[in-house]
């Protein structure tokens, strides 16, 4: 951030430095300089004193001259003419006895960055090839690196990475190390350096060398290796047995990365390599670094996918801490939800029930989510716990609780007595949206067994016109409607009433339209009216979360070990804790079931004769029919902003999917909606309406049939 | 890889900036405190990804240590580093703040520039990186007159003196040579505990995490031996000698550590290097030698009025020290924070064996039965000096060759409370 008085410092320091009392006395030079890195560091632009900068690195003192340099190295690219002039004096700085004074003389060299100093740099790295000091060498192999990157075109000489290839057998680890890495971005093209087994028993006789960097790089690096037989694979994994369990946890991790990748062919052997490095891992999980602590938790949850039980015995390793931030505590509960089993779940649920009265609203709620997901096998006790905590009267328990026993009845139906019974009255505590939603919900579906629900809903409506959620005004719609057919003589009034301020007053359209809908749905008949609107109550084809199928190790080995398993866990984290309906692989999506199916071909037929709207049918081949799950399907199409409306249950014939997508070109003055259709009935034709957009109709079938494609080909 | 790093403090001021490979553009650390402070409560901060730059970064210090890096780099080595550099940068400038960071950004830089060479860790060990750096820290320690009072009388030992000063170990490792400072040791044994008491006073989890440090400011010190218990074992199995045995689960070294005397007569050898490191980490877990230190004996009810009462009795379970025990301590003091919803009471003293006990009456509007319910858990938060809770103990500390002048070697003991739970 630019400060005010930049200029004033600038023209006072340019002052000092060119001093001639100033350059005479050692200690004053070095501290205006200092004063001037101390400047730049903080962002003010000192671009300005590059010249007499320049002056300042002709010294003896060597902490002077590192100074100058970091100075030199920020600001030599917008002064390529001057930095000529240091190259002088830097390569003077390469012939000096000391190497310590060689070393940072190649270092900064190569770190200037300048394409057109690159012929003065080239003589000198040769020279730090073969220098004396370990120091050297290392700075001058990492340079051929730098000087590869700054001129990609020019091919780096043979005989350099010849040069190269014989320094992988210098005696300081360092520059071994530093070879590998010079050689993997130099020869990048070609797939990078050739490890062949000379070469890898070479670098794994001397791992032990290395220190824990230098250990991760070579790990990385052997993972391209093929073991030519399989008496050669054990021994390079009993070789390595050492470091897998070695208390460094990015040893561990880079062992076991290696580990997966030699043996991708033989499963059995990587579910051993994962049961060994539990210990270490659970140490990391219980780091003094919470950074180093989340880290172990995402890469736990990682292997939790392919071996559910590895932790089983463990579970009280994953309790929160009462000050561990909040993202941890998330993800040990996540943690804590794969690991229930018989022994230990009353255990557990007990001590997730003292998380739901957490401080911080966000661990409240992610604690009552995972209680609701260990109900899903565990049924009773974690409705009775539920139940319980709606006793506190607590807004934002109240809505997590609703919310959680809306998705808990969704897949298990057996639960809704318990669920009605206990939904009486909490109506005055809900505040958000969302637990509203939910309440209206379950108040729609099971309308008939809560006595109260007429009135609660009356609340509702005679709070309408106050109402700012969307969501809520549509679910109580539709609620009111579902109620009606069950309780008509309780319900219809109120319903009138809705139904008329909806039409009547409300402006948003979507709200409008429901209700008009709702409305021509009415004169169509009761009977019309109940074969739309009482869709399915549950879904228990959802998933039971206990004898959920062990993932083969291969899906996730590529990302273990890199950033992705903790950026993943964000967005997971984030839906799981606001319970958001869109979520997409559990929840139940109320407001996608049938009634919305019918609504957009009612639609159709109301604007048939209007001009704006057009209904095409495409039939597109596909190879084979996506025989994937739902869910997977959905993610695949929100990936490309494809919206399933709903889909019929799998194994039915014929089979549907209902899209929507919105496109938004540039050129194009408004956005285009395209519903579409995605019927299976033995042969595979695919409908889509849309409105009067060719392109726009082009383009979404282009991407559909790619993602259809790349589904089927996964499954193939 | 890693490709910038830079430092940052809490308000965003720039510290540090170091870009290694000068691909990426200059602005990141703007990017990065913005998306750092706008992240909402459930968000883990610690990998931010913004248009194909990706930031890691850890909290030491009260700081922001931050590097940029590609996706496929490993999160372990980065983490790591990044409190390896943190931990190097606190040995060379004696403490970890804004203030010292600011006052020895010379040195950091000359740290940074030798650790990371075009965003490849070279080497991140203090005996190598010592050769290299030139810069002189500048320590922030304001004079103080408590450093006077450890001098004596004319010169004479006082028993103070005897005792090294709580601010002796956060010094500067390198200001030794300059101004013939002590040549010390410290070993610390520090373990920290999380436990959970059930509601019926029954232990449900007891973990212990323990290390021994090393914090080394010998000038040359060639080999130096630790000898443990006798009795120390490792894993159910192994029982060694009779009584109270000092059982651990798992033990980790130092690669450094030589273990050819760990067997036979329990002693590491190791050759510190200057600065500090982690000798030995040890594990225990649900199975504790003695009882946990502290017990709560909880009442909670509602009064006639509708207030809340919570009357708490605390025990201290350790083995007495002394004998004089002030039991209403006036030091203590109770403090309720609205914004986290916690009464927080201060025991700045306590002593084994001693009980005390605290009435809270809060107001609390809509008290109702069930609110009882929303009571607790408490959390205690301790510091047991002298103590381990695994009785780990150092038997003896030699050094050899045995050292020139006057040096000091001092082990320190300490256990802290990582998480002690106790629900009510």
């Amino acid at each position: 951030m630019p400060y005010l008085g930049g200029e004033e410092t600038v023209r006072e320091l340019r002052r000092a430095l060119s001093n001639p009392n100033v350059q005479s006395d050692q200690l004053r030079y070095r501290n205006t300089i200092l004063k001037v890195i101390r400047a730049m560091s903080q962002g003010v632009d000192m671009s300005g004193l590059f010249s007499e900068m320049v002056k300042a690195c002709a010294t003896v003192d060597v902490v002077q001259k590192k100074l100058v340099y970091v100075f030199l190295c920020s600001y030599a690219a917008l002064n390529p003419e001057l930095s000529l002039l240091v190259i002088n004096t830097l390569r003077k700085d390469c012939q000096d006895p000391n190497p310590m004074v060689r070393s940072l003389a190649l270092r900064n060299m190569t770190n200037l960055r300048l394409p057109s100093l690159v012929e003065y740099v080239e003589q000198p790295l040769a020279a730090g090839l073969r220098d004396r000091a370990a120091c050297v060498r290392r700075v001058a192999v990492l340079g051929w690196a730098k000087l590869h990157n700054l001129q990609a075109s020019s091919e780096i000489d043979a005989a350099v990475v010849n040069e190269l290839y014989s320094l992988l057998r210098d005696p300081d680890p360092v520059v071994m190390v530093n070879c590998l890495r010079a050689l993997e971005e130099i020869l990048k093209d070609e797939g990078g350096v050739a490890i062949n087994k000379p070469i890898t028993h070479h670098l794994l006789n001397r791992l032990k060398e290395c220190d824990i960097w230098g250990q991760c790089q070579v790990l990385r690096v052997l993972q391209r290796y093929r073991p030519q037989s399989e008496d050669e694979l054990f021994d390079i994994l009993s070789l390595l047995d050492a470091s897998l369990v070695s208390p460094h946890p990015p040893i561990m991790a880079a062992t076991l990365s290696l580990f997966l990748s030699l043996c991708s062919g033989q499963p059995a052997v990587s579910l051993a390599a994962l049961e060994r490095v539990r210990g270490p891992l659970l140490a990391a999980c219980g780091s003094g670094s919470r950074e180093m602590r989340f880290t172990a938790l995402c890469h736990i949850q990682l292997l939790l996918r392919s071996i559910p039980g590895l932790m089983g015995a463990h579970y009280k390793r994953f309790f929160c801490g009462y000050a561990e931030p909040a993202y941890i505590k998330q993800r040990k509960m996540q943690v804590l939800v794969e690991l229930v089993n018989d022994e230990n779940v009353a255990m557990l649920l007990d001590e997730l029930k003292g998380y739901c009265t957490d401080v911080n609203a966000e661990t409240a709620q992610a604690a009552i989510t995972a209680i609701g997901r260990i109900g899903r096998s565990y049924s009773d006790r974690c409705l009775e716990i539920l139940t319980g905590l709606l006793g506190l009267k607590q807004d934002h328990i109240t809505s997590a609780v609703v919310q959680t026993m809306r998705d808990l009845v969704w897949v298990c139906p057996q639960c809704s007595d318990t669920v009605c019974f206990a939904l009486e009255g909490c109506e005055e505590t809900l505040q958000d949206s969302q637990g509203r939603q939910a309440l209206l919900w379950l108040l729609g579906v099971y309308g008939e067994r809560v006595s109260s629900a007429p009135y609660t809903l009356e609340v509702f409506i005679d709070g309408v016109r106050s109402e700012a959620s969307l969501g809520v005004k549509m679910e109580l719609l539709t609620a009111t409607m579902r109620l009606f057919l069950c309780r008509p003589a309780e319900t219809q009034d109120m319903l009138g009433r809705l139904l008329h301020y909806c039409i009547e007053e409300e402006t948003d359209m979507c709200v409008r339209d429901q209700a008009l809908l709702y409305y021509r749905l009415l004169h169509c008949g009761i009977e019309e009216t109940r074969k739309v609107l009482q869709g399915r109550r549950s879904d228990p084809s959802l998933g039971v979360l206990i004898g959920r199928p062990a993932e083969p190790v291969s899906q996730w080995a590529r990302s273990f070990n890199t950033l992705e398993p903790l950026r993943q866990g964000s967005i997971e984290t984030e839906s799981v804790s606001r319970g958001s309906p869109e979520h997409t692989m559990f929840d139940p999506k109320p407001n996608a079931d049938l009634s919305n199916t019918l609504d957009c071909s009612r639609i159709e037929k109301v604007h048939s004769g209007k001009e704006d709207f057009v209904w095409m049918e495409e039939c597109v081949r596909c190879p084979t029919i996506p025989r994937c799950s739902p869910q997977s399907l959905q993610a695949a199409m929100q990936l490309v902003n494809i919206q399933t409306l709903a889909f019929t249950p799998p194994q039915t014939l014929p089979w549907r999917v209902y899209l929507y997508t919105h496109t938004c070109l540039d050129d194009a003055p408004h956005s285009t909606l395209i519903l579409g259709e995605l019927l299976y009935t033995g042969e595979e034709p695919q409908k889509a309406e849309v409105h009067k957009d060719d392109k726009a109709l082009k383009g979404f079938l282009s991407i559909l049939t790619t993602v259809l494609h790349t589904l089927s080909s996964e499954r193939a | 890889m890693i490709s910038q790093i830079f430092i940052l403090s809490s308000k965003g001021d720039h510290l540090i900036y170091k870009d290694f490979r000068g691909e990426s553009g200059g602005d990141a650390v703007g990017v990065f405190y913005e998306k750092v402070t706008a992240l909402t409560g459930d968000q883990p901060p610690v990998v931010m990804s913004h248009k194909g730059l990706h930031f890691v970064h850890v909290r030491q210090g009260g700081l922001y240590w931050v590097a940029t890096t590609t996706a496929d780099s490993s999160p372990f080595t980065i983490i790591e580093f990044l409190n390896r550099l943190s931990a190097l940068v606190k040995d060379y400038c004696g403490s970890l703040s804004e203030k010292s960071v600011q006052m020895n950004f010379a040195l950091i830089y000359e740290l940074l520039d030798e650790a990371v060479d075009y965003g490849y860790i070279q080497t991140t060990s203090s005996d190598v990186l010592k050769n290299f750096i030139q810069t002189e820290a500048v320590s922030s320690r304001p004079f103080s007159l408590f450093d006077l009072s450890n001098v004596g009388l004319f010169g004479a030992e006082t028993q103070q003196s005897k005792v090294a000063p709580s601010s002796a170990a956060t010094r500067p490792i390198q200001s030794s040579r300059e101004q013939g400072g002590k040549s010390e040791i410290f070993v610390d044994v520090i373990e920290r505990m999380s436990v959970v008491i059930g509601s019926n006073g029954m232990l449900m989890k007891a973990d212990v995490e323990g290390e021994i440090r090393v914090k080394c400011y010998l000038p040359n010190c060639s080999e130096m031996r630790i000898g443990l218990n006798e009795e120390f074992s490792i894993g159910k199995s192994q029982l060694r000698g009779y009584g109270a045995a000092v059982r651990v689960d798992e033990v980790s070294f130092h690669q450094m550590v030589r273990l050819d005397e760990f067997d036979s007569h329990r002693i590491l050898r190791l050759c510190p290097s200057q600065g500090e490191q982690m000798v030995m980490q040890y594990q225990l877990s649900d199975d504790l030698p003695s009882a946990p230190p502290f017990r709560l004996f909880p009442t909670i009810e509602r009064d006639s009025g509708g207030r809340l009462l919570m009357y708490l009795k605390l025990r201290c379970d350790l083995p007495p020290k002394s004998l004089s025990q002030e039991l209403s301590s006036p030091d203590q003091s109770a403090e309720l924070k609205p914004q986290s919803r916690a009464v927080v009471w201060k025991i700045p003293r306590f002593t084994g064996g001693m009980q005390l006990s605290a009435l809270f009456k809060l107001e609390v509007p809509g008290l109702s039965s069930a609110s009882l319910l929303e009571v607790g858990p408490v959390g205690l938060s301790f510091e047991l000096p002298k103590l381990t809770a695994t009785g780990l103990q150092i038997r003896f500390l030699r050094l050899s060759p045995v050292q020139p002048g006057p040096s000091q070697r001092w082990v320190r003991y300490v256990t802290h409370s990582d998480s002690y739970t106790i629900r009510i």
